[in-house]
């Protein structure tokens, strides 16, 4: 296949290089972005994230009646897929580990769309990684001095059961496992392309993958405060606690994940 | 059928018995009827089957159910009949849930590889027209 056939062609594009078609990766590390209505953010993001480092972006619209997944698509900046219909958190994400599953990305980090989570803290969650210090890094919003962004008295409330629970099923102390800023390295994307949880997923998930051998590293990050739009989490409470708990019960007495 | 049962409060509870026949007739033809339009699923329609056959076999047959109701301790015949079907419907929910839930779970895997899907698409679309445009240069 010397000629100057198409396919040639197109593989002499150097970002085009994987022959599985697959070419559209850039860099080793896919930054995932889950935004529901996050227009006011969403470009501001993608450019910080850019400027911050050689990483490739993946912002997951779950179904935003906003135009996030346009805006997004307009920085040029950013691969995006715009789901049908809203899936919610656990349901983006794992979209997210899908597609780098698929493209052959080695680590993850996920950012939330909200900005509260502060993209030159991004380096140092997948240092650990890179190091083989962990498979899974949390970006914690606790500084050990209290320091920074501290969220509503309820919520912390529920972390802290999170966090006994944590201590309890698989022996690790998590101390904010709600955190959705994580990195993860390839065998987790693997694992989690297959098994994550839905709706509220991130306390679950830190059970589930203890569970099944994975090693969690906690860092501790600063946080923004919310700028805008809503928590999903906060607004239902005293409900989203019971959920995630017996999800962490449930996650912790059933078998072994395949 | 026809001798006097011994009960103070009779004449209720024949009448109770033709309004029960009459409902698990109606209930297994309609049943049935939604089976052959292909409205259900015959692997949905199972426990209804089941429930509204029952429900006949215990509307007709008195001395059935008074044996069962004897053999449950309920000393009211139709009380133990409405607990079998109140079961039954249990049983058909706790079905529904499970069914519900296999399909959540698909319908989140089908739109998810739709998502990537269209992402594919897009991507091979834009990459088909670079193609053309350099071919023609």
């Amino acid at each position: 296949m010397k000629g100057l056939s198409p396919i040639v062609f197109f593989n002499s594009n150097p970002s085009n290089t994987d022959e599985q078609g697959k070419g559209l990766r850039t860099s080793d590390t896919l930054i995932i972005i889950p935004a529901f209505n996050e227009a006011w953010n969403i470009t501001h993001l993608i450019k910080e994230i850019k400027a911050e480092g050689n990483y490739d972006i993946l912002v997951i619209d779950d179904a935003s009646s906003d135009g996030t997944g346009k805006l997004a698509k307009k920085t040029n900046l950013a691969h995006v897929i715009s789901l049908p219909h809203n899936l919610g958190i656990g349901g983006s994400v794992q979209t997210g580990f899908k597609f780098a599953n698929i493209h052959g990305y080695k680590y993850i980090v996920q950012v939330d769309g909200d900005g509260q989570h502060k993209v030159n803290e991004i380096s140092r969650l997948l240092k650990l990684i890179k190091l083989d210090k962990a498979d899974v890094v949390v970006g914690s919003r606790f500084n050990k001095k209290h320091k920074g962004y501290r969220s509503s008295s309820l919520r912390r409330l529920g972390i802290k059961i999170f966090e006994i629970l944590g201590i309890l099923m698989i022996q690790q102390r998590i101390k904010d496992s709600t955190s959705g800023f994580r990195a993860y390295n390839r065998e987790t994307i693997k694992f989690l392309s297959k098994f994550y949880p839905v709706d509220y997923p991130e306390p679950e998930a830190i059970i589930l993958l203890g569970k099944n051998g994975f090693r969690i590293s906690e860092v501790f990050t600063k946080m923004n405060p919310r700028k805008g739009g809503k928590s999903s989490l906060n607004k239902r409470g005293i409900f989203y606690m019971l959920k995630v708990s017996l999800g962490m019960i449930m996650t912790y007495i059933r078998p072994k994940s395949a | 059928m026809g001798e006097k049962a011994p009960y103070s409060i009779d004449v209720n509870i024949f009448k109770m018995q033709y309004i029960a026949i009459f409902g698990s007739v109606v209930l297994l033809i309609f049943i049935l009827n939604l089976i052959r339009r292909k409205r259900i699923k015959e692997e949905y329609s199972l426990l209804w089957l089941l429930l509204s056959i029952v429900f006949l076999v215990f509307s007709v047959w008195r001395e059935g159910l008074d044996f069962i109701s004897r053999l449950m301790g309920v000393a009211y015949p139709p009380a133990a009949l409405f607990l079998i079907l109140l079961m039954a419907i249990f049983m058909i929910l706790i079905q529904f849930s499970i069914i519900i839930s296999k399909q959540a779970e698909n319908n989140k895997n089908l739109t998810q590889e739709h998502g990537l899907l269209k992402f594919d698409h897009e991507n091979l679309q834009k990459r088909v027209k670079n193609l053309e445009d350099k071919l023609k240069e």
